[in-house]
């Protein structure tokens, strides 16, 4: 039924509410103004006015760099102040614009994001114990992290778009990591792992799919016994299987982390860029691939079709139900690739719920990133900084408690459902199975 | 809410539920077009105006009401194609493929695998005690223990499988509830740790005379519960944002706040570096309802009694009429006078307020302490026990029991032939995903009875099981 979408469809009344979240022409409203004063006010009187007064000390170069920066000194309160006012400033302009009633334009939030982000770093920085920290290591651990997200929101993607919700995301990256150890350690190579790990993930996604399109299931139903069901098999597997000869079962090689030479020495985006795992490059080609695949392809066009308006699409002779399968399954491999991060990467064996969660925080970068690859791709590496800011933040001292960073994702992603952060809009069949006829 | 008026929304709000099933995107595209039908036009719009101009339905009413679909078929073939039947094959089905799994795994089965084809009834003599040893276990862990000495000890693992239950039965209520209002509640987790962490304060932090304690750890729990639960009710009922995706956030959100408060001296046990609160005193306890010897608790009468008030609210009142007919179709709901908004708050607040008294039993029942594993994984498994339950109050508690059993069985099974309790998680979802698939399980039995009905079939099962949500 038409409640069961992923989010809400402006233009279509929501159950919930009597008023219209309006269609093509979109009143503006003061909601973006209001939450980003608010915001700006926020980081006024915190990073500001109760700014620490330290100086804190990035470090941009890492030892092996082509050429060293200097080590970048700000003064925090100083910094605070400037930033929050740039804020406000940002803020102003939005509720100027609302008073001429013009739209918001799409860099405005974007840039106040940025600028909120910077102000919070150095005020966290600067009111640690040691106020010293590397930024090159922070960022480089920051896109780290976010690999597995990043691949687990693309397969979001893939699948939303062609209108099947994947709540399954955290079994075919918890797949994926399992089979990826198992299948590594037998035949002693971690690139049939990988192979492994994206079949694993399109197994997981081929039940999502035959549920859910052949037997009309309710997707979110399926995708949430579908993580009960992948957690209870590789969690029994490990017991039994990997358990009982680590040695032959559960000990893959590392992937190789390909350093390509000259490059990868750029300070900052060299270690970024050009020092990573394959995995790490396969991310980037991927989320370049699935966005000019969606949106510049005639594939894309089909798969957007039955996406927002399966009728339409098959009335075109366009095969919904095939489509969606396939998409599906493509989207699950996605995903069984972003799982073998966990064991062939990260860390060099599997244990049980390696994936820890991440696939739910895909699931949100997916929605902050608004159903697009390139928009899913930065709302992931926005979780991953999070997440790697939490184990910062413990090691330098600072006054936020590292649970806090930890609830970042969440948080910001129900401020971008709830629709105080933009409009995150879902592909309109999305969640709705297709019945020909 | 009048009789009268009763009688008019329950017709007309069939009459649209029954289009529902066809037209749903046709309806979709055309309310984006037209403004949204204006609550004070509610009142003055007659019956005919929602139901009249659709086609007819894929969904049968009666699978709406939550009723089993009956129909002109001869009683026998109800029998066997009737949910109930659909229900039985697919726990014993996912029983054969979890008893294959841990066969797969078994030494004995390997080794005799290795002769296979000179000696296969030696194989299948493996195969067959593997899994059968491990549901002995299960069983002896869950219900019955024939080696007890005493006719107490025997039942001890009965006792312990309705200990268990209890927060399963509760928590699975708040989710089923939700459903039959059309609401994805998968944040039962977080709201059994927000009302955890109430309860076990209040338990631990106030020194109250007994009663009164109790009394006020158990209304602490439910509005620690009720207010997460509504939170998300509120945020959709405002914003529009979809629950799923908010439940699933809230759920984290409220672990992490639980595990910050655990290393806060508010929270910490004096003297503990572990993230752990102090003991509850024994006044905020629930009283073991059949002695020392078992770990029963007040909370299961709790539970039963929170599955009456389920029912008598679902089937009996004029709010639970309200929750089923949102659930049923909003829009009609809503063209019927039905405040909806308040019905979405309403219904996720008591959703939580049930999760929360799974919380309450888990402080102040089983554990008595406070950790970061209070909701343990209670409030996941609370979706697969109202989906196994059809969102029905005396299925989930049917549903809760067996849950409870595997639980409690799959403990006692690990240590006596080593199968690990993971094999429960899988049987588990196996379980729902075959009942969520009444075709599959048939065609897989031989007892399709219409091939080309299938499709209409899974969709009104769907819609049986989340009793409108689907």
């Amino acid at each position: 039924m038409s409640t069961t979408t992923t989010a809400p469809r402006p233009g279509t009344p929501q159950p919930g509410s009597t008023r219209i979240q309006g269609s093509s022409a979109k009143p503006v409203t003061w909601k973006i103004p209001i939450l980003l004063a608010a915001l700006g006010l926020v980081a006024f009187v915190f990073f500001g006015l109760m700014g620490p007064n330290q100086t804190a000390k990035f470090g941009i170069s890492s030892a092996g760099d082509f050429f060293q920066l200097p080590v970048i000194e700000v003064p925090a309160f100083l910094a605070g102040i400037v930033l929050s006012v740039v804020l406000l400033g940002l803020a102003g302009y939005a509720v100027y614009l609302k008073t001429k009633s013009q739209h918001v334009p799409r860099w405005l939030p974007i840039a106040f994001i940025v600028v909120f982000v910077v102000a919070f770093l150095i005020w966290l920085v600067g009111g640690a114990r040691t106020p010293n920290i590397s930024l090159a290591g922070l960022i480089a651990g920051s896109v780290t992290l976010a690999v597995p997200l990043v691949f687990g929101s693309l397969s979001g993607v893939l699948c939303e778009r062609v209108g099947v919700v994947n709540i399954a995301i955290e079994g075919q990256l918890l797949g994926g990591a399992f089979t990826a150890a198992i299948v590594a350690s037998i035949t002693k190579n971690p690139f049939v792992g990988l192979l492994a790990a994206a079949v694993a993930g399109a197994l997981v996604s081929v039940v999502l799919a035959l549920f859910s399109i052949k037997y009309l299931v309710n997707q979110i139903i399926v995708g949430v016994v579908l993580n009960v069901l992948v957690s209870g098999l590789t969690g029994f597997m490990f017991s039994t299987v990997m358990q009982a000869d680590p040695e032959q079962f559960n000990s893959p090689d590392r992937l190789p982390i390909v350093d390509i030479p000259v490059l990868s020495s750029i300070p900052l985006i060299g270690p970024i860029l050009f020092r990573q795992s394959v995995v790490g490059y396969l991310m980037y080609i991927a989320v370049i691939v699935v966005w000019i695949g969606l949106f510049k392809t005639k594939w894309g066009l089909r798969v957007r079709a039955v996406g927002e308006h399966p009728e339409a699409a098959d009335t075109l002779g366009i095969k919904v139900n095939a489509t969606r399968f396939w998409n599906v399954t493509l989207g699950g491999a996605v995903a069984g690739i972003g799982g073998s991060f966990f064991t062939l990467v990260a860390i060099d064996s599997f244990t049980k719920e390696i994936s820890g969660g991440r696939g739910f925080i895909a699931l949100a970068a997916l929605i902050f990133g608004r159903w697009n690859p390139i928009g899913a791709f930065f709302a992931a590496l926005l979780f991953g900084f999070a997440d790697n800011l939490q184990s910062i933040v413990t090691i330098i001292g600072t006054p936020v408690p590292s649970q806090f960073m930890a609830m970042l994702p969440y948080l910001v992603t129900v401020l971008a459902v709830a629709g105080l952060v933009g409009r995150s809009r879902p592909p309109a069949a999305s969640g709705i199975p297709y019945v020909k006829g | 809410m009048t009789e009268k008026h009763k009688h008019v929304a329950d017709n007309h709000s069939k009459k649209t539920a029954k289009s529902s099933g066809t037209d749903d995107s046709g309806n979709a595209t055309n309310a984006a077009d037209a403004p949204a039908p204006a609550e004070d036009t509610a009142a003055a719009v007659s019956l005919d105006t929602a139901g009249g101009a659709m086609g007819p339905s894929a969904v049968p009413v009666s699978a709406q009401s939550g009723t089993l679909p009956g129909g002109p078929d001869t009683l026998l073939r109800k029998i066997f194609t009737g949910s109930g039947m659909v229900s039985l094959l697919a726990v014993l089905l996912a029983l054969v493929l979890g008893g294959l799994l841990i066969a797969s795994t078994d030494e004995r089965v390997g080794a005799t695998a290795t002769y296979l084809f000179a000696r296969p009834t030696d194989f299948l003599l493996a195969v067959w005690n593997a899994a059968t040893g491990s549901y002995v276990a299960l069983f002896q862990g869950s219900v019955f223990n024939p080696r007890g000495n005493t006719a107490a000890a025997q039942f001890a693992p009965f006792m312990e499988t309705l200990t268990i239950a209890t927060p399963l039965i509760t928590a699975g209520l708040g989710v089923a509830l939700a459903f039959r209002a059309g609401l994805f509640n998968i944040g039962a987790q977080g709201q059994i740790i927000m009302a955890g962490i109430l309860a076990a304060w209040v338990g631990f932090a106030l020194h109250l005379p007994l009663g009164l304690h109790l009394l006020l750890v158990l209304a602490a729990g439910v509005i620690g519960g009720a207010i997460w639960g509504g939170l998300v009710g509120y945020l959709k009922a405002r914003t529009g944002a979809h629950e799923v995706i908010l439940t699933i956030m809230f759920n984290y959100i409220a672990l992490y706040f639980l595990r910050y408060l655990l290393n806060t001296p508010a929270f910490q046990r004096p003297g503990e570096t572990n993230p752990i609160s102090p003991i509850l005193d024994p006044t905020a306890v629930y009283p073991q309802i059949l002695g020392t010897q078992y770990r029963l608790h007040l909370g299961f009468i709790l539970a039963i009694a929170a599955t009456v008030l389920v029912w008598w609210l679902l089937n009996r009142s004029t709010i639970g009429f309200e929750f089923r007919a949102v659930g049923a179709n909003p829009k009609a709901a809503l063209t019927a006078g039905i405040n909806v908004p308040r019905a979405t708050i309403l219904v996720m607040a008591l959703a939580g307020a049930l999760a929360g008294m799974s919380g309450v039993a888990q402080v102040a029942g089983t554990e008595k302490v406070l950790t970061d594993g209070v909701a343990a994984t209670y409030g996941f498994d609370a979706i697969t026990v109202a989906l196994l339950g059809r969102s029905t109050p005396w299925g989930t508690f049917a549903a809760g029991l067996l849950f409870g059993a595997f639980r409690a069985g799959a403990v006692q099974m690990q240590i006596q032939t080593g199968t690990p309790i993971d094999i429960v998680l899988v049987v588990q979802s196996l379980i729902v995903l075959f009942i969520a698939a009444p075709p599959l399980v048939r065609a897989l039995f031989g007892l399709n009875p219409r091939r080309k009905k299938t499709a209409t079939a899974g969709k009104s099962t769907a819609a049986a099981i989340t009793g409108g949500a689907a």
